[in-house]
């Protein structure tokens, strides 16, 4: 790169005089940084170039990024042997460039350590021992809330009744609409299919048995405990992150109070007492939704549907949905805190978390109805 | 690039500024000049952050203007502001650094995105930047969860200054340092004063940042600046906080170290 070919260098190089000269001119500052950084890089890759004065005489504005750039040059030039003279620096701008020289080589000096980034195969092992560990604080979480149910059972005067009653307004109560919408829809839907398909073999009545069945029995407890993984689960742990990010926990602990009565408790047993609720609710609703698509689509009068919905279903597929609906909370609760108080420092782990604990907890979701239909299965019911 | 003396850096006019029922700032009216380092004091809770975050724009004022390098904050779009942003450092009172990024990418984060430099000038500038508020290499790589109060502090002030500003705002640089740190802390602005002609709006409650660097002395109580002038302007005030404030015993001790000092 020529140096003189811009139409107003920030520095040139001068060779009338017995030694070479550098001649800098114009605003060294943060926004001339990269034109200069180029300049000086263009006359250092020259090695046989000797400056012995650098000329600073034509400077109009100087600031650090001037000043570093300066430093720089000087000291390329110092470790080649050459010992280069700055004349002419304002003396404002000297003592600028002195802390900034000083600076410099104080950063210099010091080694950078890289932050250790898993790669490869290493990284591979990392997320393999990663979930191994986040297992076990799984069932440390369980046993701390068995730990502090046994506390409130013992000593009922130290459960947070308030706190447990406020987590079930906002995960029961206020949940109940959408929940409802949502079951709704789903009964019709399978109601629709069921319809749909099943005549073509003359089995209308048997809409009713699988809408009955498959509500009770999976779907009901399913899509319950997916949106409420989703909707609770998340909010339990990005309100756990932001406390622990806030060291909020600290201050509790410093305090002489354990988060898992104070925090964790209230949140899991709302969720305990709320997730039947809601599956209950929902599973009225997506009835209802099936009993209005066999009577709009499939020409089913609701007495009707009543009637073999009454042959159809039993208590047993009621227990059987109903039953499953606290353990579900219980993991999805603990599955949430457990996320919450992994949270780091960092915004980033605070959103990584929360993500985790909704894919976690409907995964885990879905492999214990799958334990308790095996289970069932086996007992008969 | 350097506003005229005459024309103050900062002008703040009539500013009111509340939340709900209660006004916080009463028709406060301020001027800085450039190349100025104005330290503002108060009680707690007297507003001296609420004035500062309304300065930045980051509260909504009832009634007033606020002019920086002459143009009135309100009158201007949203490129204009930008550019203006760019001639303006702040510290915030608790660091405000980006969580999920190292202490180095805090550092290059406004030069990556103003000044379009190459990556290896950046680390360098940025290591420099950080050698000059006293931070080694070593923490240039931590997380600002993995800082220590004051260490905090330091970062959120080579931020403030990355792009080498015109005017920095600094919510108490010096809380949380110990008193060697805030000495050179002082030193440092005092030098960017001196070279660059950096005006400073500096809260603080350190008596002896008041003393050593601050060319003048705003004093905020009751929504209004009840005493403004250089520290022998403070020291004659007759308002009853400025008066406990500066000649109360603590006042009094540095007080007489500087006539020590200066005898
Ligand atoms: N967002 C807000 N909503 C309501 N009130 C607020 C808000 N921000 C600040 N205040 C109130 O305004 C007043 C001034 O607060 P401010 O943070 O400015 O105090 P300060 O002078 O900076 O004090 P300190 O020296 O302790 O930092 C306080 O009474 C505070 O409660
Ligand atoms: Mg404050």
């Amino acid at each position: 790169m020529n140096s003189n070919a811009l139409p107003n260098p920030l520095l040139t190089i001068d060779l009338t005089g017995p030694g070479t000269m550098l001649v800098a001119r114009g605003g060294w500052t943060g926004s001339d940084t990269k034109q200069l950084d180029h300049l000086i890089d263009a006359f250092l890759s020259d090695s046989s170039r000797k400056a012995v004065t650098i000329d600073m005489r034509g400077i109009e504005a100087f600031d650090t990024f001037g000043a570093w750039e300066l430093s720089r040059l000087a000291a390329t030039l110092r470790s080649r042997g050459h010992e280069p003279t700055i004349v002419g620096l304002e003396s404002r701008y000297d003592v600028l460039f002195r802390s900034v020289e000083d600076a410099s080589v104080r950063a210099d000096k010091e080694q950078v350590t890289p932050r250790n980034e898993f790669t490869g195969l290493a990284a591979l092992g990392e997320t393999v021992v990663g979930w191994g560990k986040g297992f076990l604080l799984l069932l440390n979480m369980v046993g701390a809330v068995c730990a502090a149910a046994g506390r409130a059972i013992l000593k009922p005067s130290t459960f947070r009744f308030t706190s447990a009653v406020h987590q079930l307004d906002r995960v029961a109560w206020q949940a109940i609409p959408i929940i409802l919408l949502i079951t709704f829809l789903i009964g019709s839907i399978i109601a629709q299919q069921g319809f749909f398909h099943f005549r073509k073999f003359g089995a209308d009545d048997y809409v009713v048995d699988m809408v009955g069945i498959l509500v009770l029995r999976e779907i009901g407890v399913l899509i319950v405990a997916i949106m409420v993984a989703g909707r609770s689960g998340s909010s339990y742990t990005a309100e756990l992150g932001s406390m622990k990010m806030r060291e909020e926990i600290d201050a509790l602990r410093t305090m002489g109070f354990n988060p898992v009565d104070v925090l964790i408790l209230p949140r899991i047993v709302a969720l305990v007492i709320g997730l039947p609720l809601l599956t209950f609710l929902g599973a009225m609703s997506a009835l209802y939704g099936g009993e209005l698509v066999a009577w709009l689509y499939g020409g089913m009068s609701p007495e009707i549907y009543i009637a073999r919905l009454k042959e159809a279903i039993s208590m047993t597929h009621f227990k059987v949905g109903m039953i499953k609906a606290p353990f579900m909370a219980f993991v999805i609760g603990a599955v949430a805190c457990t996320e919450g108080l992994k949270v780091g420092g960092s915004a980033e782990s605070l959103g990584l978390r929360t993500t985790a604990s909704v894919v976690t907890s409907i995964f885990l979701v879905i492999v214990l109805d799958g334990l308790f239909a095996v289970f069932f299965a086996s007992i008969g019911m | 690039m350097l506003t005229p003396m005459e024309q103050p850096v900062l002008s703040v006019r009539d500013l009111v500024v509340g939340f709900r029922d209660r006004n916080v700032l009463d028709h406060l009216c301020l001027d800085v000049q450039a190349g100025q380092i104005l330290g503002l004091v108060g009680g707690s809770g007297s507003g001296k952050s609420v004035l500062l975050r309304t300065i930045l724009g980051l509260l909504p004022k009832r009634s007033g203007t606020i002019a920086v390098f002459g143009t009135d904050l309100d009158s201007i779009d949203d490129a204009a502001r930008q550019k203006l942003q760019r001639r303006w450092g702040v510290l915030f009172q608790n660091g405000a650094l980006y969580s999920s990024l190292t202490v180095m990418q805090n550092v290059q984060f406004p030069m990556r995105e103003f000044l379009h430099l190459p990556e290896h000038l950046l680390d360098e500038i940025a290591a420099t930047k950080l050698a000059m508020v006293g931070l080694s290499r070593k923490d240039a790589n931590k997380l600002p969860s993995e800082l220590s109060g004051g260490m905090t502090k330091r970062v959120a002030m080579a931020r403030a200054l990355a792009l080498d500003p015109e005017v920095v705002f600094l919510d108490e640089p010096t809380s949380g340092l110990d008193p060697i740190s805030a000495g050179d802390f002082d030193s440092l602005i005092r030098t960017l004063q001196q070279t660059l002609g950096l005006t400073v709006f500096m809260i603080t409650h350190d008596l002896n940042s008041l003393h050593t660097v601050c060319d003048r002395i705003a004093v905020l109580a009751d929504g209004k600046i009840v005493a403004d002038g250089p520290i022998a302007a403070m020291l004659a005030s007759e308002h009853p906080w400025v008066k406990s404030y500066f000649r109360g015993r603590r006042g009094r001790l540095l007080e007489h170290s500087h006539e020590h000092r200066s005898a």
